[in-house]
């Protein structure tokens, strides 16, 4: 395994990570698109979802956006919305790009996640004389939130990702470190470069799996099961 | 170039003349897709199908098998490309390695959950036939595992059909490779037409899987009723 341990010396080589093409200014730029289009996915998608969700409408709507979205390949739009004029605005074509790729897992799973509540249980909550917020706030999001935070992972990962394709249309971010070592041949620079955003990809699977359990609204109830 | 075509030269996103002088170039693109992305998915399978039927048999072995087919899924394509380069160098073995692990995911979850969804009575009634195991896998189980085995083609299909363009990195992305040197010299006309191939090729690719599908399970299909029109006619 040459390519590993050549890797590991590039990975431990102090002055890869310094400077405009570093490793530290490339994760920088790599989280601050993954946040901004995760926000933005999360307030376009969610409310959305767990509207229709909430009046059970739209199902269908719901469920076909995110198989389209499978067929598109990401790296298509990436480079058509790069020779648009929007591609003058340096990273704006790499946001548009990720949200649209963001919001179908969001939006399907979250709808999902209404969806599947028992109808009983929210019957029997109106019945108690809940109103439809109170419905919505004390019976329907709690019982939905695995499937939103499921979505929420599933987008995550897949901004973190697809952020990496944005290095193949011109755009900066950890992808960049990857590209520029196919370009200059340089089998260790890909091979580190793949490394730390596979760890990245794994490390925020991890923290949000962690965060979703701690956040719980029904922790005590769902362990006791 | 034979004719300086008015669009061509304009640089136009839609261009006529652009697909017919470069029908080969586009066809052999196109041709590049199409066997990468056959190839990723038969070997998917191939891989698929012991690997749920001996989490089936060891169910010990399920989470394993499951997160590490998971940990694979959330491994970026370019990374993913990036860290088999070593294994295989630039060739087209990378890419189709690539798209069979990513395919693992789906194919495996969606064969168990098939093969989990047989009613028991139906394994009984063959049992009681005298079915052994593995005519019981081949004739009854797989049958009625089919339509979510399926589901599990379709989508690792269009979602290998869209992979597969970043397969350009080492020049073996089909019609990516036609992306992402259009990009390169800002020809338009060459990334929309393959874009739109591709997409193309992805929603061709779902609808055939699913015209094969209804083909090979017609006990799913409602019976016809006398003085039924056929839809879809012309």
């Amino acid at each position: 395994m040459g390519a590993v341990t050549d890797a590991w010396t590039w990975l431990t080589t102090g002055a890869n990570w310094q400077g405009e093409s570093g490793v530290w200014h490339r994760l920088a730029e790599h989280l601050w698109f993954s946040g901004v289009c995760l926000a933005v996915s999360c307030l376009l998608a969610l409310p959305l979802a767990l509207w229709l969700g909430h009046i059970g409408r739209g199902g269908a709507l719901a469920v076909n956006v995110s198989n389209v979205g499978r067929a598109v390949p990401t790296l298509a739009v990436l480079v058509l919305l790069t020779l648009t004029p929007l591609g003058r605005h340096g990273d704006l074509p790499t946001i548009i790009a990720l949200v649209l790729f963001a919001v179908p897992p969001l939006l399907t799973n979250a709808y999902v996640g209404m969806r599947e509540v028992d109808r009983a249980v929210v019957e029997a909550a109106r019945g108690m004389g809940m109103s439809g917020g109170q419905v919505f706030r004390r019976v329907e999001l709690p019982l939905a939130y695995p499937l939103v935070m499921t979505g929420l992972r599933t987008a995550t990962v897949q901004v973190i990702a697809t952020a990496t394709l944005a290095a193949m249309a011109g755009g900066g971010g950890l992808g960049r470190i990857i590209t520029a070592g196919f370009n200059t041949d340089d089998t260790a620079q890909v091979v580190a470069g793949a490394l730390v955003v596979g760890v990245l990809a794994l490390l925020a699977e991890g923290l949000l799996v962690v965060a979703g359990r701690v956040c719980d609204p029904m922790r005590a109830t769902r362990r006791a099961h | 170039m034979t004719s300086a075509a008015g669009c061509l030269a304009a640089n136009d996103w839609i261009c006529g003349e652009y697909v017919r002088s470069r029908a080969q170039e586009l066809t052999e693109a196109t041709l590049q897709h199409v066997w990468i992305t056959a190839a990723s998915v038969l070997i998917g399978l191939a891989v698929a199908f012991p690997l749920a039927l001996l989490v089936r048999a060891r169910p010990r072995l399920a989470a394993p098998v499951l997160g590490l087919t998971t940990v694979l899924y959330a491994i970026p394509s370019l990374a993913m490309f990036s860290l088999l380069l070593p294994l295989f160098g630039l060739s087209a073995a990378l890419v189709v390695t690539g798209l069979v692990l990513y395919s693992l995911t789906i194919l495996v979850r969606n064969i168990l959950a098939g093969l989990a969804a047989v009613p028991e009575e139906a394994r009984e009634a063959a049992r009681g036939m005298g079915y052994g195991p593995g005519r019981l896998l081949w004739e009854v189980e797989l049958p009625l595992a089919l339509p979510a085995v399926m589901a599990g083609v379709r989508m690792a299909t269009v979602s290998t059909v869209a992979l597969t363009t970043v397969g350009a990195l080492v020049d073996y992305g089909g019609l990516g490779t036609l992306i992402t040197t259009g990009l390169k010299s800002f020809f338009k006309a060459q990334v929309l037409t393959a874009s739109l191939l591709c997409v193309l090729l992805a929603v061709t690719a779902d609808l055939l899987l699913l015209w094969l599908q209804r083909l090979l399970t017609p006990w799913t299909r409602p019976a016809r009723t006398p003085g039924t029109l056929i839809r879809g006619a012309g």
